[in-house]
């Protein structure tokens, strides 16, 4: 078998590629951003010290450990979370509380289940004044794009879990908000529905003038949908590393088992499940192993299953 | 429903099943009841004087304990007079169905008695406009307070804890002091209402408004909703179908308050109906009206509730009962 290639090497077009990317302008800026909460428990520091940048029409997949703070993070830059210091900039004006030129999708049940399809879509619109009509124009062009035409006149609670949140997404969508923010919104589903929206969302994602910052926890689906993957640790939550994803455009499926791909996959593995060094345990493998120390047995002693 | 249904209903659809067992849960108290009348071996601890016999003091129709019965005809033996005659009976205070079924036909065609005396619909209906005007008064007021404390954190931690402790104030004991400020007549009785439900209500809405998925308040505010807008466009669309459920269930106990509520001041609607019919000991009658209490509260239950499966289609709670 060939020696995997370095996932730092780029081929030519990838590289250019990402030349340009840098040339564009800057939608999201975040710097020196710290996040700490008060508990009963004490002060947990969630983020410590997160400075990125995101240009316009990148993707960016956000992944980490569970607890380091990923969803802090998306829940800042949506404004439906304070922080403790540093700056959240969206074209260059530091944001405060939640606004329409952001545009965020839930991991689940955050679609209004009184009304329907299409007056989900419209509820952006009609809350910021548009007229009863061009509201119900725009909410039919965004099901459209996402599909849903059909199911206009449906309830949420009739319809799967992938075309719910492909709803979610219209209903963001049809905001025209500058970033799309999304937090694990495909990790409800089971693997065909996700595959098959992910390759839906970079197909939306390719025809709009949309930047996407994307959270998940599994790896394969950062790489396949990202520009560029930032990396979290846990306890504090840092960034760890930003990875430019050197898998050629446009995403196949074919390209998971790419010599890039698992070059990349490697990576993040090694970065997000470490090897264990002796006498060094961080709280979370410290957790892992105090629950496997404290398994009781609620079977005959001599009842095997392995 | 667990454990699923018995071999001999369990190849019926569901809904059919449903039915049949709500309709048993009807029958199987009323069948006991019949046993226990029409069945002399069962209870019956009273003898129904039939003949009087030699006994001074029996007359026909007279219900005696079988053991002054048995002494009395041991003395007339004795005596040599005619020994009185009688069947099982039940005492008076439990009326056989058929008595009572007729009674719910007669309590409506007979003519009141007295020069002010009403109608037993008449007492229905003043019963039902008391518990309406209480039930809208307290609704008022207990829904606004309920939602807007708990939606906002601050509101509901300043109005809760007096709430609390006044729940726990039984609302009779205000009968005196309502009918001092309120009059004798319905005045008091609609305020009995309010307080018993008031208290309640505020509580209740106040944690299912608590209850709202908090996804969606976030949701509609990255779509740009804020203010006073989030609670009439996410709030209360979002806990309509269990406000609905809630008040359901309070305008229930609002019913519980009603005998209490109609004693205060002049005693008025079913209650006194109520009571004047035990006061002559016409039992059936007194029966009669507290089943139609019962109808009444559950039917209009049972209205609320198909109403409400056609008001929330999306809400499949709504759905199971
Ligand atoms: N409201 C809160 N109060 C106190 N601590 C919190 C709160 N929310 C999150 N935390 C803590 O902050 C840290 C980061 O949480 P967060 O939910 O952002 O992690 P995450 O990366 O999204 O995890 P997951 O992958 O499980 O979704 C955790 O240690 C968590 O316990
Ligand atoms: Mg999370």
């Amino acid at each position: 078998m060939d020696a995997l290639p370095s996932y730092l090497d780029q081929s030519e077009a990838v590289r250019a590629r990402f030349a340009r990317i840098r040339q564009r302008e800057v939608i999201l800026e975040v710097r020196g951003l710290h996040k700490r909460y008060q508990s009963a428990q004490g002060e947990t520091e969630a983020l410590r010290d997160i400075n990125f940048k995101v240009r316009r029409r990148e993707f960016v997949c956000v992944i980490g450990p569970s607890g380091c703070g990923k969803s802090t993070l998306i829940r800042i830059l949506a404004g439906l979370e304070s922080h403790s210091a540093g700056d959240v900039l969206l074209d260059d004006k530091p944001v405060s509380g939640p606004g329409r030129d952001r545009g965020m999708v839930f991991q689940g049940y955050s679609l209004f289940p009184w009304l329907t399809v299409k007056k989900n879509v419209m509820f952006g619109p009609e809350i910021s004044g548009f007229s009863h009509d061009s509201a119900e124009r725009e909410a039919r062009l965004w099901l459209d794009v996402v599909g849903l035409s059909k199911f206009a006149d449906a309830y949420p609670h009739e319809l799967s879990g992938g075309m719910r949140q492909r709803v979610a997404i219209a209903r963001a969508l049809v905001n025209q908000p500058r970033i799309l923010l999304m937090d694990e919104p495909f990790g409800a589903l089971d693997a065909q529905t996700r595959a098959k929206m992910q390759t839906h969302l970079l197909e939306i994602w390719r025809n709009l003038d949309i930047t996407i910052l994307f959270i998940t926890h599994d790896l394969d689906e950062a790489i396949y949908l990202a520009d560029r993957v930032l990396v979290l640790k846990a306890h504090p939550g840092e960034v760890q590393e930003v990875i430019e994803v050197p898998v050629p455009r446009p995403r196949l499926p074919g390209q998971f088992s790419s010599p890039e791909f698992r070059a990349t996959k490697d990576r993040l593995e090694a970065l997000i499940h470490p090897a264990e060094e002796d006498g060094d345990l961080s709280p979370a493998l410290a957790e892992d192993s105090a629950l496997q120390q404290h398994m009781i047995r609620f079977t005959d002693v001599a009842d095997n299953v392995e | 429903m667990s454990l699923g249904f018995p071999a001999a209903i369990a190849h019926l659809p569901e809904s059919r099943q449903r039915a049949l067992l709500a309709v048993g849960s009807f029958l199987l108290p009323i069948l006991v009841w019949c046993m226990i009348s029409y069945l002399p071996f069962l209870w019956h601890p009273k003898v129904m004087v039939e003949e009087p016999g030699g006994v001074g003091y029996f007359q026909a129709g007279m219900l005696i304990d079988h053991a002054d019965f048995a002494e009395q005809a041991r003395q007339m033996r004795e005596q040599g007079l005619a020994l009185p005659s009688g069947i099982p009976a039940n005492p008076i205070y439990l009326p056989a169905p058929h008595l009572v079924a007729k009674a719910f036909y007669t309590g409506f065609t007979t003519p009141p008695q007295g020069r002010d005396g009403v109608w037993l619909h008449e007492s229905l209906w003043h019963s039902i406009q008391i518990i309406f005007w209480g039930f809208v008064i307290s609704s008022l007021f207990g829904v606004p307070l309920g939602i807007l404390g708990g939606t906002y954190t601050v509101l509901g931690r300043l109005q809760e804890p007096f709430i609390e402790f006044f729940r726990y104030l039984p609302a009779p004991a205000f009968g005196a002091l309502a009918v001092a400020v309120l009059g004798i007549y319905d005045g008091p009785k609609i305020a009995i209402i309010v307080i018993g439900t008031f208290f309640q209500q505020v509580l209740v809405i106040a944690n299912t408004t608590r209850k709202l998925e908090i996804t969606l308040i976030e949701a509609a505010r990255t779509l740009g909703t804020r203010g006073a807008r989030l609670i009439t466009k996410v709030v209360l669309p979002g806990i309509l179908p269990d406000l609905y459920r809630d008040q359901r269930i309070l305008l229930g106990w609002a019913w519980t308050y009603l005998i209490v509520a109609e004693l205060i001041g002049t005693s008025s609607g079913i209650t006194w109906y109520i009571t004047q019919q035990a006061r002559y000991q016409h039992f059936e009658n007194v029966y009669a009206a507290i089943i139609i209490i019962g109808i009444i509260g559950f039917g209009s239950d049972l209205l609320l509730a198909r109403l409400g499966r056609r008001l929330f289609p999306w809400d499949r709670t709504q759905e199971r009962k």
